[in-house]
């Protein structure tokens, strides 16, 4: 079989997107229907930066979804190698030194291989899903951090405000990278000290809730207590699962190197949200409708969860797309240096840096995942920037 | 302000402390101490051949008598070998122990002795601060001139082709890490594949003899990645200050459009910009490493790794120092440099 042409290389990558394209059009096409009802989601179709963002942003997670959890979208496994395919350039058929070739296998390498004679295309696919699976929830639990700490630092001030902030300023004075050296090597692992800081930040997302429905309902305790008891039931059980490994009915658990990492992320994200969520109440506090509510006599939880909060959502919601895009060239600075994930992990920033090893020869390899990369922040990015234009027009 | 001055300095020292026992405690966990020992003696050694090897070199004594130690306020440890010699922290291989300091730390100037290089780590950190004191020195020469020159370009007409085109090509560069904009750089301007060859893809021939040849590529991919966050606030700044109440006097007098930008608005749309570049120190720093890394320019980032990477704790805590005073210092600029441009703010 003869080499794929670069014309029919990019029509062949484009077909096997299709699932992807069909999820995006639907997407789409129902948003924009239903945009005047839709708030501030359905105003981003108004904005055409935001428009491309969100499209390149949903690429990439419907990529993740399709091609890491259903195996849509890849064309081999990305652990396969094959002698024959290494360092072989895009649309190379596919070929084994041992054994036969599946029937059923796809017949060539979209984008080449690597230098082990894997796959480079649905890597990059796979690829795709490492993040989306870390990034977004890494940014969430950031934010629950931040936002429970930052909120009352900002709004009661003194001693508890000069504490929170000299600890934060303290880790932001870390440079990531080192951080990262010090808390993501297999070392750390053993000493079961990201075992502790799980324990530690995972408790933040149920002190949130609990909060957050306490201080609403505390006047109706039958629903409160409703409330309450499923977060403290579902949280406690996720959090044994998830910070201790400890599950009491087996069903959740989490790889202890994912853990680390998803550690590392949230501990290196969780100072910036707060220090920003802070400087936001510190500002909003002052405002009438704070004052009044205050002389109704509410809590200050109350104040703080259901008064600033709400009000301070814009601003956070733009913050919290670019921490998601930050957290993305977090995960690949790690891939970068080779920490955490496993060494064979298709996540963009492992594949980057194996790739680069042989860049002055062979391109294919390094530059898929780098434009993933780079798009899917792009993506982010232009997202927040659409999400800010748009809030900040009403 | 002076009292300001100090109390941030207090502040400083006390986060310095805080951070280097942090790194301090980290890296004397067992599991790292014995790689460490399995590095510097063989790989194969047992359980107790590490445990011998660490009591040997004072590793397991408590952690706050290490640190009190590294510091220099507690003396250095000392161990009789088997054949009857002194061995310490503070004795130096060639010398007699009866002249040998009592204390040797940080506090003396004796920055402990590297496990990796076999050199002494002050001697280090001074040698490979030149070489990414070069580097940063292009990098701001590059980046903070075409970041300004942009920021107020795009700034000056708000929703302007201009102001779009510029804003897209900042977040662009926002958006790329040095990681993925070093690989394209090296892979379009390097690489035998694609034939340009215009720059060379490694750095390390640039640490005795920087040319524009090999050179210009780690000091563009740096540049670039802070560049669009500098040009974003001076845009957004610039944007303000064009819509202030002088500036329309300015137009309404007859004041040319070139004059309005660079008498009447540039000074006050610079403020904001200033703040943001001094905060941008520490984010280099790790633009530093990384492109160290991928540039193999063995300079302070790389040094980072490989002290990291080894677990040699003093050069490690030596690094971390440094990078500590270089963000502290230039959050205190910062701080200080924005009260004086800016008017309306006072400390006091």
């Amino acid at each position: 079989m003869d080499a794929l042409s670069w014309g029919e290389i990019i029509l062949r990558i484009l077909t096997q997107f299709i699932p992807v394209w069909i999820a995006l059009i639907a997407t789409f096409a129902l948003s924009i229907t239903l945009k005047r009802r839709l708030g501030l989601y359905g105003k981003l179709f108004d904005s055409p930066i935001g428009m491309v963002g969100f499209a390149l942003v949903m690429f990439w997670v419907f990529t993740g979804i399709f091609g890491g959890a259903f195996d849509l979208i890849t064309t081999h496994d990305v652990l396969d190698q094959s002698a024959t395919m290494k360092n072989k350039g895009p649309g190379t058929p596919y070929t084994k030194l041992m054994g036969e070739v599946a029937p059923d296998a796809y017949p060539f390498y979209l984008l080449g291989g690597d230098n082990l004679g894997r796959d480079v295309f649905s890597r990059m696919v796979v690829g795709a899903w490492e993040v989306i699976k870390i990034a977004p929830f890494a940014s969430l639990f950031a934010f629950m951090v931040g936002i429970t700490l930052g909120l009352p630092a900002g709004y009661y001030g003194g001693k508890l405000d000069t504490l929170l902030s000299f600890l934060a300023n303290l880790i932001l004075a870390f440079p990531v990278i080192l951080l990262f050296y010090l808390l993501v090597t297999p070392e750390i692992v053993l000493t079961g000290i990201p075992v502790y800081m799980a324990a530690v930040l995972f408790i933040f997302p149920i002190v949130f809730l609990v909060l957050l429905w306490n201080s609403r309902f505390h006047t109706q305790p039958g629903t409160r207590n409703l409330y309450v008891g499923v977060t403290l039931i579902v949280g406690l059980w996720l959090y044994s699962g998830i910070a201790w490994n400890a599950d009491p009915l087996g069903l959740v658990s989490f790889p202890p190197n994912l853990l680390v990492v998803f550690v590392a992320v949230v501990f290196v994200n969780s100072p910036t949200v707060f220090r920003i969520v802070r400087g936001l109440t510190m500002d909003i506090k002052t405002r009438d409708y704070v004052a009044a509510a205050q002389t109704r006599g509410e809590g200050a939880w109350y104040i703080m969860l259901w008064e600033i909060l709400p009000n301070v959502r814009g601003p956070l919601l733009v913050d919290f797309c670019l921490r998601i895009g930050y957290t993305t060239i977090l995960l690949g600075t790690l891939g970068f240096f080779g920490l955490g994930l496993s060494p064979e992990s298709p996540d963009w920033g492992s594949t980057i840096n194996e790739g680069r090893k042989l860049l002055s020869l062979y391109l294919h390899p390094a530059l898929p995942p780098a434009f993933a990369l780079l798009s899917l922040v792009l993506g982010l990015n232009l997202l927040a920037d659409g999400l800010r234009e748009e809030s900040l027009r009403d | 302000m002076a009292m300001f001055i100090l109390r941030r300095l207090g502040v400083m020292i006390l986060t310095a402390l805080c951070l280097t026992f942090v790194v301090f405690f980290l890296t004397n966990l067992y599991p790292n101490l014995e790689k460490l020992a399995k590095t510097q003696g063989n790989f194969r050694m047992t359980d107790e051949e590490v445990a011998s090897y660490l009591g040997r070199n004072g590793y397991l004594e408590p952690l706050p008598v290490k640190y009190g130690q590294w510091m220099g306020v507690l003396p250095g440890w000392t161990t009789t070998t088997a054949d009857g010699t002194l061995r310490g922290r503070c004795i130096a291989p060639d010398t007699p122990p009866e002249s040998a300091p009592r204390f040797c730390g940080i506090l003396q100037g004796d920055w402990g002795y590297s496990t990796v290089f076999k050199k002494d780590v002050g001697e280090i950190i001074g040698e490979k601060l030149a070489l990414t004191g070069r580097l940063m020195f292009w990098v701001m020469l590059l980046m903070v001139p075409s970041a300004l020159i942009l920021g107020v370009m795009a700034g000056m007409r708000e929703g302007s082709r201009t102001d779009r085109t510029l804003s897209t090509f900042a977040i662009t560069t926002t958006a790329t890490p040095e990681y993925v904009s070093g690989v394209l750089f090296i892979a379009v301007f390097a690489s035998t594949a694609v034939g340009l060859k215009w720059f060379k893809g490694t750095a390390t021939s640039a640490m005795e003899n920087p040319t524009f040849e090999n050179f210009f590529l780690p000091v563009l991919t740096i540049a670039l990645y802070g560049m669009g966050y500098i040009a974003r606030m001076t845009r957004a700044s610039m944007a303000e200050v064009m819509t202030a109440q002088y500036i329309r006097t300015a137009r309404l007098k007859g004041v040319s459009f070139p004059n309005i930008v660079l008498k009447h608005a540039l000074r006050n749309a610079l403020i904001a910009p200033f703040t943001v570049i001094m905060l941008q120190f520490p984010w280099l720093l790790n633009g530093v490493v990384i492109v160290e890394t991928l540039f193999n320019y063995k300079g302070f980032g790389w040094t980072l790794v490989q002290a990291a990477s080894n677990n040699d704790i003093e050069l490690l805590l030596a690094v971390s120092v440094v990078s500590v005073i270089v963000v502290l210092v230039t959050q205190l600029i910062s701080d200080i440099g924005y009260v004086y441009l800016n008017p309306r703010i006072s400390v006091s």
